[in-house]
């Protein structure tokens, strides 16, 4: 990865006119309300590189994720400040000190709380939250639960490699049943979960996936994500080539991936295949494989739609894999909420709508008093 | 006197420094509900108080059982005092079960008025007394009174529409018009209390109306009580004054904080009792810009807290023992991250689940060493529960000068027994000055203010500070990941200093009585009201004793060895098996003695005081 390299070396401090303590730079105009960013001096990616040497192995599939996200900070047209990246423990982890924001590299599993608090007190920041699936799914599983089913708009990215590469390859919760790891040389016994049923089940307002390696949907998902009002969960297949090489490469490979994989697109049949001539059916309560032609007509087959209020559709498509099925990549889900900083802010003013703005001396001698002369 | 019909005088009026009464009934009785009225009417009176509720843990025990016991103890005087009373002078039993659980706290001589309605074989049979106490003799030395409440409150309420079921759960009411009436109070309190309470439902506010009446005109009326007593208003210094639960106390000074920082305060939490209380209040703060999120577990809890104190807001955390063990982690990360970050321990009775709503202080070196590697975190302590509110302002002022979490020391007694409060001035209370740093130029992330050794705190949105900071070892100064080891030692110091150097802005400590002496009772914490008690009594006895209490745990003060060393010998009472006593020993190389009970309750003042003359007898040629 040179090219990460070499943008390190060209920009080991902030870009010149980045702020000079008194209200930054002229055309770093602050947000005013939560959501819509105004806009701002044209970034580039070599803005959000930080000047620390990335420390991951080499080949990892960390690398393009990092510089997918590199590349597609500067759409969303908020400031550098005004982005925080917040993670977990694990290789994935490590992301935020390379990126040229604020950054915060938290304990194992625990990026979404701090990325609540830290929402829930400063709603002008665009926050990220950078995890991995045992960060995410083990130890921090109930932490993206209640974020989801909460709707902080938080944007979480989790590097899914199925392996615990940090410690050194252990089985993770989405390492595939019976998986020889150094912590089961018999095999995992425990069945794997799906990252985005899990992400469903908790109510997450946008889900999707995308793959390390798969640089142009990957930036394609990641400036859409960001772009969602609310939580966003997006799985990245991620490589690790040092403890689970290879773990997507039957349906992610250059060769096979437009047969093996499902490209979803918002209003369009599902169709798949080097020749576009197969698709996906309901064959009852099941989705079916079915070639076209002979009968079977585009007009059969599933039309994706992610804005679907009900999450049936997406449920389903969490649940498919090859090879029984090609892998849907892409937005599975995205739906509106209100977010949890809006509702909590929505209460503060009733509250002071009702009560008026709070009267501290009033609240210390409120209730039955007595004067003491 | 003013609002009610003239009272009908006793035979007999007589003047009383300090009364204690203790309610006791079924939890489903209304008990505390029964003793804060009584507090308040008290407490508006003039007197001074100090209360002690004693309830179970389980919601509904199953009614009429011994573990389903709820019990409010109060004291009211016309001095000053500091505890809710040794024990009762009177106690109102309304059930076996009550009289089963807390007859033993009552002295030979003492009250002893009991709802006679509930002694039927099936109630005796549930409080396991083999014979009906009323009956059998067993209450000779005591005062009995045996009225039977539910039926004469039944009579009361006759013709409103009720159910019989609900008629018996204003029986409570019934009672408490009988204390008021036998002290001489006023119901004007509690009359306008249901109004406000129960105001949108008439017949239950006038059935609550009634049966209160009831009582105090039984009391009047019949002449069973030849006296009643008089308990004048305390000198409490000037100002207006209100009564206030530590728990209420610790939110007031939280909010107050904030105000006198300029920042917003943002409160995770976890459910847990006691330090639930906190949530409750806060979340009706919410006009004064308090953000409070129910966590989904102890740990989002403080992690929401740190992560808004990332972002320049106050984080703040409350739980209990168990909860602080789940947070532990995090704490680590604040103290690594240097963030300012308030965590409240209001500690009850353990270890794991323990006695939930029971009382203990045995949470200090969880908190002063309860995380991986050497972890230095300030510790403050409020000693009252008025004194909850300015020990919520301390430890913010020191959260924010020091740019460091704080913990916070409550305990269940603290938490939930009440007291009058003089209301400060908010206008007198100094402002918490706050910086974040903002001089890109300048901006290094663990560069340290030479004076107070506190990172710069430079919250996201700044520009050109943008940077990382995380759990893994930081470079002095540049705050880069660093494994170098020279570079760990010198961090592991200056975290260490950090905090010990508040020593030097912290109040010294005081010793209450003689300069220099042959005893020093040393206390920390809910402990103080019955140290304080003892001690009086004890240099009323002509002892040369004197009584010190810590507010400051980590760092003492800065003059602790040299108060221990002026006294022959140390005394340290702790509602835990000697947690302070280690650190005090360790620290200053002195031959402290413990008094230690871990009951669940708070000191009786006997007990300390009993300690301390065995200490002082047993010395040769000290004493009187």
């Amino acid at each position: 990865m040179t090219d990460e390299q070499a943008a390190e070396n060209g920009l080991k401090s902030p870009p010149a006119g980045a702020g000079n303590g008194a209200g930054g730079p002229a055309a770093t105009e602050s947000t005013g309300a939560a959501g819509t960013p105004l806009p701002t001096v044209p970034l580039s990616r070599k803005d959000f590189v930080s000047d620390q040497e990335v420390r991951w192995c080499p080949g990892c599939g960390d690398y393009s994720i990092l510089a997918q996200t590199q590349k597609t900070m500067p759409d969303f047209g908020y400031p550098r400040e005004k982005i925080v990246f917040i993670s977990g423990i694990g290789c994935s982890g490590r992301l935020p000190y390379y990126m040229n924001t604020y950054g915060f590299h938290t304990i194992h599993g625990r990026a979404p709380t701090l990325a609540t608090g830290l929402k829930g007190a400063r709603p002008d920041l665009m926050v990220w939250v950078i995890t991995g699936d045992g960060d995410a799914l083990s130890i921090g599983g109930n932490h993206v639960l209640h974020s989801m089913r909460r709707n902080v708009d938080i944007k979480l990215v989790m590097f899914n490699n199925r392996i615990y590469g940090l410690t050194k390859g252990q089985a993770s919760p989405t390492s595939e049943i019976g998986k020889k790891t150094k912590s089961t040389p018999q095999g995992t016994i425990d069945t794997p979960i799906s990252p985005l049923s899990v992400a469903l089940a908790a109510e997450a307002t946008f889900v999707a996936r995308s793959v390390d390696t798969h640089t142009e949907h990957l930036q394609q998902t990641f400036n859409r994500a960001g772009r969602h009002h609310g939580s966003a969960f997006l799985e990245v297949l991620q490589n690790c080539n040092i403890f689970n090489d290879g773990a997507f490469r039957d349906f992610t490979d250059r060769e096979v991936r437009e047969d093996r994989m499902l490209m979803l697109e918002h209003g369009k049949p599902m169709i798949f295949g080097k020749d576009r001539d197969r698709g996906i059916r309901l064959n009852g309560l099941h989705p079916e494989v079915v070639q076209l032609g002979n009968g079977v007509t585009e007009e059969q087959l599933l039309v994706h739609d992610e804005e679907a209020e009900d999450p049936y559709l997406a449920f389903m498509l969490s649940r498919m894999w090859y090879p029984e099925f090609p892998v849907p990549v892409g937005v599975l889900r995205r739906v509106q909420r209100a977010t949890h900083h809006e509702l909590l802010e929505g209460q503060i003013a009733d509250a002071v709508s009702k009560n008026g703005e709070g009267d501290l001396q009033k609240l210390l001698v409120s209730g039955e008093t007595w004067v003491v002369d | 006197m003013t609002t009610e019909t003239a009272r009908t005088e006793p035979a007999q009026v007589q003047e009383l420094d300090r009364v204690t009464i203790r309610f006791a009934g079924d939890s489903g009785d209304g008990m505390q509900l029964t003793g804060n009225q009584f507090t308040r009417t008290a407490a508006v009176f003039g007197n001074d108080i100090s209360t002690l509720p004693d309830f179970p843990a389980e919601i509904r025990a199953p009614a009429g059982s011994l573990p389903g016991v709820s019990g409010f103890q109060l004291s009211f005087s016309s001095g000053d005092i500091h505890t809710p009373g040794d024990q009762p002078d009177v106690l109102v039993a309304m059930n076996p079960a009550a009289l089963k659980t807390n007859l033993g706290d009552l002295p030979p001589g003492g009250a002893l008025i009991v709802n006679s309605d509930a002694f039927s074989q099936q109630n005796l049979n549930k409080a396991a007394y083999a014979s009906n106490p009323l009956t059998d003799g067993s209450l000779k030395q005591y005062n009995v009174f045996e009225i039977p409440i539910s039926t004469l409150n039944a009579r009361a309420l006759e013709d409103l529409e009720m159910t019989s079921k609900q008629v018996d759960l204003t029986k409570n009411f019934f009672a408490l018009g009988i204390m008021f009436w036998l002290y001489e109070r006023s119901m004007e309190p509690t009359l306008r209390w249901i109004d406000g309470k129960f105001g949108a439902r008439p017949v239950i506010a006038e059935a609550n109306r009634r049966a209160l009446k009831a009582g105090y005109a039984f009391g009047e009326t019949t002449e069973i009580f030849h006296t009643t007593y008089r308990v004048a208003a305390a000198h409490l210094s000037p100002g207006t004054y209100r009564n206030i639960t530590g728990n209420e106390a610790t939110a007031l000074g939280f909010v107050t904080a904030a105000r006198l920082a300029g920042r917003d305060l943002f409160y995770g939490s976890y459910p847990i009792t006691p330090a639930s209380d906190i949530l409750h209040q806060l979340s009706g703060y919410k006009n004064f810009g308090v953000k409070t999120f129910q966590a989904e577990d102890e740990i989002s809890a403080i992690g929401a807290a740190i992560g808004a104190s990332y972002g320049g807001a106050m984080g703040l955390t409350a739980s209990s023992g168990p909860g602080i063990a789940l947070k532990t982690e995090a704490l680590g990360l604040a103290v690594m991250v240097e963030l300012p970050l308030v965590v409240v321990d209001v500690q009850r009775a353990g270890p794991s689940t323990g006695m939930p709503t029971k009382t203990e202080q045995a949470d200090l070196l969880q908190v002063m060493f309860g995380r991986n590697s050497d972890s230095p975190v300030p510790i403050v302590a409020p000693a009252t529960p008025a004194e909850c509110f300015d020990y919520a302002v301390e430890a913010w002022r020191i959260a924010l000068k020091y740019v460091t979490p704080v913990v916070y020391l409550s305990d269940a007694f603290l938490a939930t027994g009440a007291e009058p409060w003089r209301v400060p001035d908010v206008a007198d209370l100094p402002a918490i000055a706050v910086e974040n740093y903002t001089d890109a130029a300048t901006f290094h992330p663990y560069d340290r203010d030479p004076e107070t050794l506190a990172r710069p705190w430079a919250v996201p949105g700044t520009p050109g500070l943008e940077h990382r900071i995380g759990g893994l070892e930081k470079q002095d100064i540049t705050g880069n990941v660093s494994y170098d080891p020279d570079n760990h030692h010198r961090m592991q110091a200056l975290r260490a200093q950090k905090v010990a150097g508040i020593a030097n802005d912290i109040p010294p400590l005081q010793a209450l009585g003689p300069e220099r002496g042959d005893l020093l009772v040393l206390g920390w914490g809910s402990t103080y009201g019955a140290i304080r008690s003892a001690v009086e009594r004890l240099q009323a006895e002509g002892w040369s004793v004197a009584h010190a209490h810590l507010r400051h745990l980590n760092p003492f003060p800065l003059n602790t060895g040299e108060i221990l060393a002026r006294y022959r010998q140390v005394l340290i009472p702790e509602v835990n098996l000697g947690q302070l006593l280690m650190l005090i020993r360790a620290r200053y190389l002195i031959d402290a003695k413990g008094l230690n009970r871990v009951r669940g309750k708070p000191f009786r003042i006997s007990e300390i005081h009993e300690s301390a003359v065995e200490i002082l007898s047993s010395k040769r040629g000290t004493g009187r």
